[in-house]
């Protein structure tokens, strides 16, 4: 394949078989772990024609799922993103010591494994915990119940608003803010007017890692919810519980779902990063 | 400038602690609210969380924590965990570095594809991630049965455990990788050449230097996820001590035992290794630091 021929120089030209190795290499790699599981989730869920999805849309413990998966990322993604946006213009304007500390501080949530942050909330809101005894009495249950599970979510998926926007805000530079203050806007004005504008891109790429994250995250939301069917149950704990029961047919009708959640959260990032690049361009 | 964090009393500040102390404290109290925001949310959210499981590991007290951190059973989760994700971490270290250079360096058909799909790991929900691998990789699954005959079971045993951490920390090493190896120009490579060096000299001396600390940090990452990784393990291994069970498990088995203790000794012994694992990240990012121009 002609096409394959890398740029321009005699001693890649005499070994134009070096390329294509490497892509055939490449691409079996990403198809052997990546794609062939991915394409697996709709070819299970389908191959035996819509009927089993459809009879999955219909089972009562998969809608109560749906709806607390959605509910979860409904309160965790504006929560994280207003302190994501916080955390981001605290950050990027100034430098002074400890602050690669506190960017680290921020990406914790991504080093620590998902049972142990469920394992911290339960160690503080849980009936042994510290906030446990004040919580019974005053008949809050937070572990094992929606709360808890809603804190579970925040938690995993705290630093991809700031993460994302941070940058964004470094490379903009200060100038046109103080601009702004100069010709007398005030910090809500300039936030809204000028801040904003530059770091919509990286912000919606924000929001839309923390939603995926809101809704596909297991181990966390397993160990603070004790998944109770139909209670408190989210979708992949749905698919975990189906799949382990041997109801094949649910567990990939609900991963399909999620599946596609994971296709609209790539498509939408490949569209974003376009747009970001074209501006570069501009 | 944003903020009011800089009053400075009218009266002039009296040398010593006391009077430090309170220029301290009324600095806190005018902090911008954004910082106060940040400042509050991350100690609720996180520092709180962490040092009160920190301080219940401490009150087991040094024999008890010792005891059960090296529990038979402990050691071999261990082993699963860590030896485990280091190889797959490596694993991709390897690919993804090749994946990145493909994708930079040479075009071909489906490349936008290969491009959007690597970050379907980060994407694609761990439960969702565990339940397909484990139907693929088994006995009668798509790829599992091409390894049956030979009597290699994939799924259900540690090499499937290691599957499962291979996918989820495949983008680590090839989004690190790509911009660093994006910006060293094409002359670089060129001058290696007329100069008389062979491609793989051009490589080793000329290419590797600069993109190793990216590498390295992707691989660091890597391992971070592939270390906590719950979702998708849980799934693809069988759980059985001394055989494939990972300490995420261990730590939710003992918590579903009721058994605090163990798990919040286990889950510390998780915790330090994060925590540790930051710190190499930070600090080889800082190393790679020497290698950008500007």
């Amino acid at each position: 394949m002609s096409s394959n021929k890398p740029v321009s120089s005699p001693n890649s030209q005499r070994k134009s078989w070096v390329p294509i190795v490497l892509i055939l290499i490449a691409v079996g790699y990403v198809a052997l772990v990546l794609l062939i599981p991915a394409a697996n989730v709709f070819y299970q869920a389908f191959s035996k024609g819509f009927g089993p999805f459809v009879d999955t849309l219909k089972l009562h413990d998969f809608q109560v799922a749906v709806g607390l998966t959605i509910s979860l990322a409904l309160i965790a993604v504006p929560v994280n993103t207003f302190f994501g946006l916080c955390a981001a213009w605290a950050l990027a304007r100034k430098r002074f010591p400890g602050r690669t500390l506190i960017l680290s501080i921020i990406d914790l949530p991504f080093s620590i494994s998902p049972v142990v942050a469920g394992l911290m909330i339960v160690l503080v809101y849980g009936r042994v915990g510290w906030l446990g005894p004040w919580l019974l009495d005053h008949n809050i249950q937070v572990v094992f119940a929606f709360p808890g599970m809603v804190l579970a979510t925040i938690f995993v998926s705290l630093p991809f608003v700031a993460r994302e926007v941070i940058p964004v805000l470094e490379e903009v530079g200060p100038e046109q803010e103080e601009a702004a203050k100069i010709l007398g806007a005030n910090e809500w004005q300039t936030f809204w007017r000028v801040t904003l504008p530059n770091i919509r891109w990286g912000l919606l790429y924000g929001v839309l890692l923390t939603n995926a994250r809101a809704m596909g995250e297991f181990g966390a939301v397993a160990v603070v919810s004790g998944n109770i069917a139909g209670k408190t149950q989210s979708l992949p704990l749905f698919v975990e519980e189906a799949y382990k029961n041997y109801q094949t047919e649910s567990a990939y009708g609900a991963a399909v779902i999620l599946g596609l959640l994971a296709v609209f959260t790539l498509v939408v990032q490949e569209l974003l990063e376009r747009r970001t690049r074209i501006k570069e361009v501009e | 400038m944003t903020t009011t964090t800089t009053p400075i009393p009218p009266t002039q500040p009296l040398p010593g602690s006391r009077a430090k102390s309170q220029n301290w404290l009324s600095k806190l109290w005018h902090l911008h609210w954004t910082w106060r925001v940040t400042w509050g949310y991350l100690a609720v959210m996180l520092l709180i969380p962490t040092v009160l499981m920190l301080l219940k590991a401490i009150q087991e007290g040094p024999g008890k924590f010792w005891e059960v951190a090296t529990s038979p059973i402990a050691l071999s989760t261990y082993d699963v965990t860590f030896v485990t994700a280091f190889i797959a971490a490596v694993i991709n270290g390897l690919f993804g570095t090749l994946i990145a250079w493909v994708l930079i360096r040479y075009t071909f058909p489906g490349k936008r594809f290969l491009e959007g799909v690597i970050d379907l790991p980060f994407a694609l929900p761990t439960a969702v991630a565990g339940l397909t691998l484990a139907t693929v990789y088994s006995n009668n699954g798509w790829i599992g049965s091409m390894f049956a005959p030979f009597g290699i079971q994939i799924s259900f045993t540690r090499l499937g455990v290691g599957i499962a951490m291979v996918f989820i920390s495949l983008p680590f090493v090839v989004r690190t990788v790509q911009p660093v190896l994006g910006e060293i120009e094409k002359e670089l490579e060129e001058a290696a050449w007329c100069l008389g060096a062979s491609q793989w000299q051009t490589f080793w001396r000329v290419l590797l230097p600069p993109i190793l600390p990216a590498i390295l940090t992707g691989i660091a990452l890597g391992f971070s996820r592939a270390v906590g990784e719950y979702g998708s393990t849980v799934i693809i291994s069988s759980n059985i001590p001394f055989k494939d069970l990972i300490a995420p498990v261990l730590v939710f088995q003992n918590l579903e035992a009721y058994d605090y203790t163990g798990a919040t000794i286990i889950g510390t012994v998780m915790l330090l290794l994060s925590l540790l694992l930051l710190f190499v990240i930070n600090f080889i990012q800082a190393w790679g630091q020497r290698y950008v121009i500007k």
